[in-house]
């Protein structure tokens, strides 16, 4: 039986701008399971971060319904939701989103302060995490300190800080060039197949494609076609043999 | 295997750790955090040195001396004339102005960082506890440096109005004289700014904060400024 950690149940967004209602998400149906890598795809302004704010809790739905581990986030309390940002996703943006005030090491241990870690564990974490991304030597640098590549390894690490069960990531190679796009996909993909996690992320790159074990379309606030691995497979051949 | 249990409730951070962040900030941010700081220092300094220079004038006349050079008729009179208070009313609305717009700049420069911090765990009453923090200890010091700034300001106008006699009779504490009108006394009037700053320092920023917390991290990250 599939484990569904996301189930999305008739979603509906709408931006109310003075009299002018936007309806960014019009009825969005899908599940996602344990360990997937899905990629969010979809012309600009088609409604993915949108769709990623409803899911990572960002975000109030207009109507219907989000489930995360079967559990109903409307009927969340605050406290409930502040602990599901904190333990159960990470989330990685565009933009980076590190505070500006706090360095690379003090970004990745926020996170763990708000979960209680003692300082120690916390210190342990971090330098463990910035290890890995490859920081380890420009721990103590501010974001204003390290290249676009560096600052999205630093909000990669900072998303893992609690061991989240999802990753959410927002076009997290949009202001990337193409080989740093890579490497941060590549370290995505490797924490997806090494430790489980899903991996839920927005993108109109191709680069994403042949990562991805499905693919939503998604136009127009609505979802346009789901594609599986073996499908994504033969489109790039063809896009290839072309 | 990665199955969890419901969901548990999120923790409150211990006061230090707040303490630590909030000063953290203020420290990174030195340059900005002066400038908020000179807002809520002019803005007292501008208020205590009208009020203190009130204060000597009405403690001077009331021992007889007469300014040895400005001969104005409001300073013959006795008692607060309505130009004083007008002066005075006109400080505490500049002030008050002053402050409160420096801490709202100071505030909405920041969602993007409010939002962020709620993507990561924080509670909405931590987001307002940092703020109040940071801005009570700048509203404080701000408004003890403005106060003595304003208090310098108004003996050096006193100085130059009375002279020497300025010291014999200046009124540092409060006092109660003949006419029934209450004295403050430079004294309470510095107290008084200091509170008055950090008061509206924070009101002026945990207002805009605890606005920025209630709404959803979304909306909180997507203000460019
Ligand atoms: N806070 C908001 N207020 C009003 N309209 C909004 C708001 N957020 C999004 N929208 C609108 O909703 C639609 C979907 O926006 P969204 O940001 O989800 O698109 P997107 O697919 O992420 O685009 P991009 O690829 O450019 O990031 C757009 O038309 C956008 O203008
Ligand atoms: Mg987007």
């Amino acid at each position: 039986m599939a484990d569904i950690v996301v189930k999305t149940e008739d979603v509906v967004k709408e931006y109310r701008m003075g009299s002018n209602i936007l309806r960014a998400l019009d009825g969005i149906n899908i599940e996602i399971e344990r360990g997937e890598y899905i990629s969010l795809m979809g012309p600009s302004g088609s409604g993915k971060s949108t769709l990623f704010n409803m899911i990572g809790a960002l975000d109030r739905p207009t109507e219907g319904q989000v489930y995360i581990d079967g559990q109903n986030m409307s009927q969340l309390s605050q406290r409930q939701i502040a602990a599901f940002r904190c333990h159960r996703v990470g989330y990685i943006f565009q933009s980076y989103n590190l505070l500006h005030v706090r360095s690379a090491h003090g970004n990745v241990t926020l996170p763990m302060i708000f979960a209680g870690m003692t300082e120690k564990q916390r210190n342990e974490k971090a330098e463990k995490l910035l290890d890995m991304v490859g920081l380890g030597d420009r721990m103590y640098h501010l974001p204003d300190e390290l290249s676009g590549g560096q600052r999205q390894r630093v909000a990669i690490a900072r998303a893992l800080a609690n061991d989240p069960s999802i990753i959410l990531a927002d076009e997290p190679t949009a202001n990337l060039d193409t080989i740093t796009g890579h490497e941060i996909i590549d370290l995505i993909k490797r924490l997806n197949i090494e430790q489980g996690v899903t991996v839920i992320s927005a993108t109109h790159d191709l680069k994403m494609l042949d990562v991805s074990d499905r693919i939503v379309d998604i136009r127009d606030g609505v979802v346009e076609r789901v594609r599986n691995r073996d499908q994504i497979e033969i489109e790039i051949g063809e896009v290839g043999g072309e | 295997m990665q199955q969890r249990t419901p969901l548990e409730e999120q923790i409150d951070l211990p006061f230090v750790e707040s303490l630590r962040i909030s000063f953290q900030s203020l420290k990174i941010r030195f340059g900005r955090s002066i400038i908020t700081t000179a807002g809520i220092t002019l803005g007292i300094a501008f208020l205590v040195s009208v009020w203190t220079n009130n204060e000597i004038g009405l403690a001077l006349q009331e021992s007889g001396r007469q300014s040895t050079i400005n001969t104005f008729e409001e300073t013959t009179q006795t008692g607060i004339s309505t130009k004083d208070i007008w002066l005075i009313i006109m400080s505490l609305i500049v002030c008050v102005v002053g402050i409160a717009n420096s801490m709202l700049m100071a505030v909405t420069e920041r969602f993007r960082e409010i939002g962020t911090m709620k993507c990561l765990g924080a509670l909405d009453g931590f987001v307002v506890r940092l703020f109040l923090l940071e801005s009570g200890f700048q509203g404080f010091s701000g408004a003890l440096i403005g106060a003595l700034i304003g208090t310098l300001g108004a003996v050096l106008l006193g100085l130059k109005d009375y002279g020497l006699d300025l010291f014999f009779y200046f009124p540092l504490l409060p006092a109660q004289p003949e006419d029934g009108t209450a004295r403050l006394g430079v004294i309470v009037v510095i107290l008084l700014g200091c509170i008055l700053g950090m008061i509206l320092a924070v009101i002026g920023s945990s207002f805009p904060a605890w606005r920025a917390a209630k709404l959803p991290p979304a909306e909180a990250m997507r203000t460019e400024v």
